[in-house]
C-alpha cells in the first residue's frame, strides 16, 4: 500500500527538481548543438544557457522564473493500491503544488482566465492538470511533473489524407518559423508532433511527445522514427537558431506520436518544449521507497497498443494447471 | 563592418544610466547592470498610464530609468522581506500601446524584456526619447539573473496586482547578461537577424504542395512577423 504522504512528498520533490535541474538528456543534446552551431549570437545564447543551468543547480534556484503551467502525468500500475484512493492522490498533487510554489519559490502563474483572480499557489479550477494512464502487471505509481511555458510555440491544424507528409512538414515549418522569430518558442527545444486521434487527443499526444520523451528516444515504428529524424533535420535547416538569430539550433529532438483518427482527416499538432525542459519523475514503490529520474517513460508498449486486448501475465502460482 | 564587430562586446552600466552611456550602446552588445531596476507590466501600465494613478516612488527617474518586463519568482521570507529565486522576462511586444506615455511619465530610458518590440516602436517611440531596448538571453537565464538581484528594495501594489504584476524594485549587481536589441537610432538586432534568416525561408517550402483547406485571417508570407 502506498501512503498518501509518500505521494505528497514525492510530488513536492519533483516540483523542485523539475524547476531547478536541467534533465541530462536535454543538456547533452544542447551541448551537442553548441559544437555544430556556427552562428556567433546563437552560440553565445546556448553557452549562456549552460551557465544558467549550472548556476541553478549550484544555488538551488529555478532555471527560469516563468514557471509555465506546472502539471502532472500519473501512471498507475494495475496492481497499485494507495491509501486514501485516487481522489487522495489528486489532493496530494494539489497540496504539493501549493507548497513547492511557496518554498522553491515558483512564480504563481495560475489565474482565472476571465477574472484574472489567483490564489498565489498555482492551484485553481482545473489546475494543475492531472493526466492519468495505466500500466499492467505492476504495483508502482509513477508521478511526473512538467512545467512547460504556456504562450508560444504550439499550433494545431486539421489536415486531410491527401495533404500527406508534405502537409505535416508545412505545419511543422510554419509553427517553428512563426514562433521561432525572436526566439518566442524558447528554442532549441524538443519538438513534439501529434498526428491523428480526435482533435483534443491530437493536441494531447503532441504535447506529451514534446514533454514526456527524452532526447535520443525514437518511436518504435521505424517509419515514424524516420519521419522524426526528417522533421528534426528540416527544423535545423531553417537557418534559425536560439532567439531567432542566424544559426542551426532549432530542434534538439523531434518526437511524433500517433492515434487512430477519422478516415477523412489527419489532424496535426506541433508543440515546442523550451530551453528549460522542466520535467521530473518519481516512482512510488509498494514497499514505501521512492526513486527519482528524469525520463518519464510515459509511452509504454501498453500505451501504444493497437489491439483490443493485452496479453495478461499469469501469476506463476496459478499457471500450474 | 563596424556593426558586426559590436556584437557580443561586453558593456557594464550603472543605473540610472546617463544619456551618453545609453547612446554608446550598439545592437548585439552584451550588457550587465548595477544599481536599481524596477518591474512594470500591464497591471502597472494600466494603473499609471490609463488610470493616471501617481507613481509609488517620487522622482522615479532619479532612482532608476530601467523598466524590466518581469514577474519574479518571489515569496515572502517570513521576516517581512522576500526571497527571489529566478528572474525571467516576459514578452514585451504586448505592451507596445502603453510605452510612449509610460516613457514620458517615468523617464524610463532602458526597457528590458523578452524578444524585443516592433521596428515601429523603436523608430517612433523609443529612439526619439533616447531610449533603448535590452533583451534577456535564452530565454531565459532565470538563475543567473536571480543571482544578480542582491535585494528587494521595495514592492508596490502587491495586494492589488499579485506577485507577478506588482511593481518590484530590485537592487542589482552585475545583473545580466542582456543583449542590446535597439539603439538610440532605432536600429534593431532582431530585425537585422530576422532579415538574414528570411532570405532562406522560401526554399524550405519548395516542392511542398499547398494544404487542401486554407484558413481565414492569416498571413502566408513567412517573412512577416506575427507581432
Amino acid at each position: 500500500m502506498i501512503a498518501h504522504e509518500q505521494v505528497e512528498t514525492a510530488a513536492y520533490e519533483i516540483m523542485k527538481k523539475a524547476a531547478i535541474d536541467i534533465p541530462e538528456d536535454y543538456l547533452g543534446g544542447v551541448k551537442g548543438m553548441i559544437d555544430l552551431e556556427t552562428g556567433d549570437l546563437s552560440s553565445f545564447v546556448l553557452k549562456s544557457m549552460v551557465d544558467n543551468w549550472e548556476a541553478a543547480t549550484e544555488d538551488r534556484r529555478p532555471m527560469c522564473a516563468d514557471t509555465g503551467l506546472p502539471r502532472y502525468y500519473v501512471k498507475v500500475g494495475n496492481e497499485a493500491r494507495v491509501a486514501g484512493g485516487f481522489c487522495g492522490v489528486e489532493e496530494a498533487l494539489r497540496s504539493a503544488t501549493a507548497r513547492a510554489t511557496h518554498d522553491v519559490p515558483l512564480r504563481p502563474n495560475r489565474v482565472h482566465p476571465l477574472w484574472r483572480t489567483e490564489h498565489n499557489n498555482n492551484v485553481g479550477i482545473n489546475a494543475p492538470e492531472i493526466e492519468w494512464s495505466f500500466e499492467p502487471d505492476v504495483d508502482w505509481i509513477d508521478v511526473t511533473t512538467v512545467h512547460k511555458g504556456g504562450l508560444f510555440g504550439t499550433d494545431y491544424r486539421m489536415l486531410f489524407p491527401g495533404d500527406g507528409i508534405d502537409g505535416i512538414k508545412r505545419v511543422f515549418l510554419d509553427t517553428l518559423i512563426a514562433f521561432g522569430k525572436r526566439g518566442l518558442a524558447c528554442q532549441p527545444a524538443i519538438v513534439g508532433v501529434g498526428v491523428g486521434g480526435s482533435k483534443d487527443i491530437c493536441m494531447t499526444l503532441g504535447k506529451q511527445a514534446a514533454c514526456l520523451r527524452v532526447v535520443g528516444d525514437a518511436n518504435p515504428d521505424p517509419r515514424i522514427a524516420a519521419l522524426e529524424q526528417e522533421l528534426k533535420e528540416l527544423g535545423n535547416r531553417i537557418g534559425m537558431g536560439a532567439m531567432g538569430f542566424v544559426g542551426s539550433s532549432m530542434v534538439v529532438d523531434c518526437h511524433v506520436e500517433v492515434g487512430y483518427t477519422h478516415t477523412g482527416g489527419m489532424p496535426v499538432s506541433v508543440h515546442t518544449f523550451c530551453l528549460s525542459s522542466r520535467r521530473a519523475t518519481a516512482r512510488l514503490h509498494a514497499d514505501g521507497r521512492t526513486t527519482y529520474r528524469t525520463d518519464p517513460k510515459w509511452f509504454t508498449p501498453y500505451m501504444r497498443r493497437e489491439t483490443i486486448g493485452w496479453p495478461r501475465s499469469e501469476p506463476s502460482s496459478a499457471s500450474a494447471g | 563592418m563596424a556593426e558586426e564587430r559590436a556584437e557580443l562586446r561586453q558593456r557594464r552600466l550603472t543605473l540610472p544610466a546617463s544619456a551618453e552611456a545609453i547612446a554608446g550602446l550598439e545592437p548585439g552588445n552584451v550588457v550587465y547592470l548595477d544599481g536599481v531596476v524596477y518591474t512594470a507590466r500591464e497591471g502597472v501600465y494600466q494603473k499609471v498610464v490609463v488610470e493616471r494613478e501617481a507613481l509609488p516612488v517620487a522622482d522615479l527617474a532619479s532612482v532608476s530609468n530601467a523598466n524590466f518586463h518581469c514577474s519574479p519568482a518571489a515569496a515572502p521570507d517570513g521576516k517581512g522581506g522576500y526571497v527571489i529565486g529566478g528572474v525571467t522576462a516576459t514578452a514585451s511586444f504586448r505592451f507596445s500601446k502603453y510605452l510612449a506615455d509610460w516613457l514620458d511619465l517615468t523617464g524610463t530610458r532602458i526597457v528590458i524584456g523578452k524578444g524585443g518590440m516592433g521596428a515601429k516602436d523603436y523608430k517612433e517611440v523609443l529612439a526619439p526619447r533616447g531610449a533603448i531596448y535590452l533583451t534577456t538571453v535564452g530565454y531565459g537565464t532565470g538563475a543567473l539573473l536571480g543571482r544578480g538581484v542582491k535585494a528587494v528594495e521595495s514592492v508596490h501594489w502587491l495586494k492589488e496586482l499579485g506577485i507577478a504584476q506588482a511593481m518590484w524594485f530590485f537592487r542589482v549587481e552585475n545583473f545580466g547578461p542582456f543583449l542590446v536589441d535597439s539603439d538610440t537610432a532605432g536600429n534593431s538586432l532582431f530585425q537585422r537577424q530576422g532579415e538574414l534568416v528570411n532570405a532562406g525561408i522560401e526554399a524550405l517550402y519548395a516542392g511542398l504542395k499547398p494544404p487542401a483547406l486554407r484558413r481565414y485571417g492569416e498571413t502566408d508570407d513567412r517573412r512577416d512577423e506575427l507581432l
